[in-house]
């Protein structure tokens, strides 16, 4: 039992960015018909978003302070960040909080990188054939990719949880296991009801709001939508700037977990989209389900019982799974009926 | 779009081709890759291109699974080397037959479904293929380390057997690096050129080429596309495992990051570079990628340096320092650039670049011809067009 609820944790926060990523990458097909390669490299590119703000606000005031000296004689040098410089108490919690308050500072450069990405190159590929999508946004994850690696390294760059979330927690005792059984770590848990919320959030945009409502109409039938007189391309460019910062916060919290480095994008990106092929093209509750579902299966597979009867599962039943429904049920869990259908 | 072609004319471009990849060590050496490594590396790439623009190119379906078919290939030979000696031609039969066995399988799964879905169940496919070789299948592939020829292996037909030495693999006493593996993997790029040139002007062919333009069409007309399509993919599988063969011939060892999907990608990129769809076109890119690759990683700031010497000091530090980015570890940046340009820009790749400029100068004669007649120059008659 113990054992069984530590794997369904242990699965749900990584589906929990899974879900994220396919809701992005099916939010981008079902409005732009377009097949985004380079969404990975978004969710990279929010990681690294938390990366660069930590230092940023890391950056360091040095003091030399010519009365006392090092054990090796040279003159002491006192290192403290600018911002507790300037800021004091608040500025060493922010430096604490520096992952989550990251978030402030991805969201604008993550709606950017979108708007342009939509705007600069995405826009002239509406017409042009599946096939072609596919490589030029190939063509910018590697590009994307390489900046990265050019201005990071290639080696991860591991962020720390604020303080109070860095322990870990007895999951088992609420619901009535014994205590000591299912101790789980709290930013995980975190990182769960954020991305929750997340898709609470993009969901609640779509279904309450008449920008959402004009979005979801483009989805089921784009040309209507345009003759009513709506400008839909405008309206998608936004679109495509949501699902960009939706990739990226995904990106931001998941730091803590996974230190990121330069080709996480494309490891998660392939397992995304299988999650969105599995959860049924086009269908964004298909979408977060497969994802969790995904997560959950996976981490059930990589439980010592299972490995040891079917070596290697861990590694391939996310494949297998999506193979199967694909053969099983060709349009994926949840999948319309008329979305790409040849 | 077919372009009109006759035996004879057929007969011409073969004979051309064999001839210009069998005197490649004379006419590239002067661009500085007229050595055997690199060439090696032409044919190999050029032929593995060449299968994969047999399923791209003709019926248009996007495998970006590929290069599992390569690693499969270089595995198979590895252990035909291990298991039967080092002679080259078992381990091609070997990775023929288990390239194709692979793609028999992964083909009836993934060609269940088209556009997008095949390519990601390829894709699909490719990683967990690549997933298995690092983990669970250690025992046959040897996990990160590589598979490996060992002296302790059996090598039954063997018949020298040295025990000393390192092991290359040699056809009847040639040994297979240098020129001599240059011209048998040219050799297998002329085969698999005639057979990727009589696919093309094939019944078979044209039926992929239908199965491009519209297969709700084809199906339509009651004929099951599937076992065409399987078809090609079978025989351009074939293609990838004969090439994952050669890199395991000219150099006997096989790693399973030869299926990453890097390397999947590079193949499309290869393809689309010369321009799918066309015979010489993948070749043609693959050289050039391969050259590319070879000079760019080359490169460091010393010759960035010496290269733009020539600017005042004031230039050169900020154009090193941006040309450096590209070059050497850089190269990939480069790469994915000119993926992204070639498909924006040049979606057909060289091949169309050079038919758009034949074109354009085969209509100015005519319309220099018909000029004379409408007393009108030639440049005011394409500015009017």
């Amino acid at each position: 039992m113990d054992a069984i609820v530590l794997q369904i944790l242990n699965g749900l926060d990584k589906g929990g960015a899974y879900a994220l990523i396919a809701l992005g990458l099916t939010l981008i097909f079902g409005t732009l018909g377009v097949v985004n390669f380079a969404h990975g490299a978004l969710f990279m590119l929010g990681a690294f978003c938390a990366v660069t703000f930590n230092h940023l606000i890391g950056l360091e005031q040095v003091v030399v302070d010519p009365t006392r000296t090092t054990a090796w004689g040279t003159p002491l040098e006192i290192r403290m960040p600018y911002i507790e410089v300037w800021l004091g108490d608040t500025g060493t919690a922010m430096l604490n909080y520096s992952v989550p308050l990251s978030i402030v500072f991805a969201i604008p450069a993550m709606l950017l990188v979108g708007y342009v990405m939509e705007r600069g190159l995405i826009r002239h590929f509406y017409k042009r054939p599946h096939a072609e999508q596919i490589l030029v946004t190939f063509g910018l994850a590697i590009v994307l990719q390489e900046i990265i690696k050019t201005y990071f390294g290639a080696n991860p760059i591991p962020q720390a949880a604020p303080d109070i979330v860095r322990g870990a927690m007895d999951i088992g005792v609420f619901i009535g296991l014994d205590p000591g059984t299912v101790v789980y770590p709290q930013w995980r848990i975190v990182y769960l009801l954020f991305s929750l919320s997340l898709i609470g959030g993009v969901f609640a945009f779509l279904q309450f709001t008449t920008f959402g409502m004009v979005v979801r109409a483009g989805m089921a039938d784009r040309e209507t939508v345009g003759l009513l007189g709506i400008n839909i391309e405008r309206r998608f460019t936004l679109v495509f700037a949501v699902a960009a910062v939706v990739a990226g916060l995904a990106g931001v919290m998941y730091t803590p977990i996974l230190p990121p480095d330069y080709h996480m994008g494309m490891d998660f990106l392939v397992l995304s989209f299988v999650v969105v092929v599995v959860g049924g093209m086009g269908s964004l509750p298909g979408a977060v389900s497969a994802g969790f579902l995904l997560g959950t299966l996976q981490s059930f597979a990589s439980m010592n019982e299972v490995k040891t009867i079917l070596p290697g599962i861990d590694q391939i039943i996310i494949y297998l799974v999506a193979v199967i429904i694909l053969l099983v049920r060709p349009r994926g869990l949840m999948g319309r009926k008329g979305v790409m259908e040849t | 779009m077919m372009t009109k072609t006759s035996p004879r004319s057929d007969l011409f471009m073969f004979v051309l081709f064999s001839t210009a990849i069998l005197t490649m060590p004379i006419w590239l050496a002067p661009v500085g890759a007229g050595y055997p490594d690199l060439l090696q590396k032409f044919a190999i790439f050029g032929l593995f291109a060449l299968g994969f623009n047999l399923l791209f190119g003709l019926t248009g379906y996007l495998s970006f699974g590929h290069a599992a078919f390569l690693g499969i290939g270089s595995y198979a030979a590895v252990w035909s080397f291990k298991l039967l000696g080092m002679n080259p031609l078992p381990a091609l039969l070997f990775s023929v037959v288990f390239s194709s066995l692979f793609a028999v399988a992964i083909g009836y799964i993934c060609l269940r479904r088209s556009g997008i879905y095949f390519s990601i169940l390829t894709l699909a496919f490719a990683q967990m293929s690549y997933n298995m070789a690092y983990s669970v299948l250690t025992p046959i592939t040897n996990g990160e380390t590589g598979l490996r020829v060992l002296q302790s292996d059996p090598r039954l037909f063997d018949i020298s057997s040295q025990t000393s030495g390192s092991l290359i693999s040699n056809l009847f006493g040639i040994e297979m690096t240098g020129y001599p593996g240059f011209y048998f993997c040219a050799a297998l790029l002329i085969v698999g050129f005639y057979i990727s040139q009589r696919i093309f002007r094939s019944p078979f062919g044209m039926m992929l080429r239908a199965v491009k333009s519209n297969q709700n069409r084809m199906s339509y007309t009651g004929l099951n596309t599937r076992p065409y399509t399987l078809a090609a993919f079978v025989i351009s599988g074939a293609f990838a495992g004969v090439a994952g063969s050669l890199l395991a011939v000219t150099d006997p060892l096989a790693g399973a990051e030869r299926m990453q999907w890097t390397a999947s990608g590079e193949v499309v990129l290869m393809t689309i570079l010369g321009g799918a769809g066309t015979l010489l076109g993948p070749i043609l890119g693959a050289g050039l990628i391969k050259y590319f690759e070879n000079i760019f990683s080359a490169y460091n700031e010393q010759t960035l340096h010496a290269i733009f010497s020539f600017l005042p000091d004031f230039m050169e530090g900020p154009v090193v320092s941006l040309a450096s980015l590209f070059v050497g570890e850089g190269w990939h940046l480069t790469l994915g650039l000119l993926f992204m340009v070639i498909v924006i820009f040049l979606p057909g790749g060289i091949m169309e670049g050079f038919n758009r400029i034949t074109n354009m100068f085969r209509r100015k004669r005519s319309q220099v011809g018909k000029g004379t007649g409408h007393s009108r120059s030639p440049a005011s008659a394409t500015a009017a067009e």
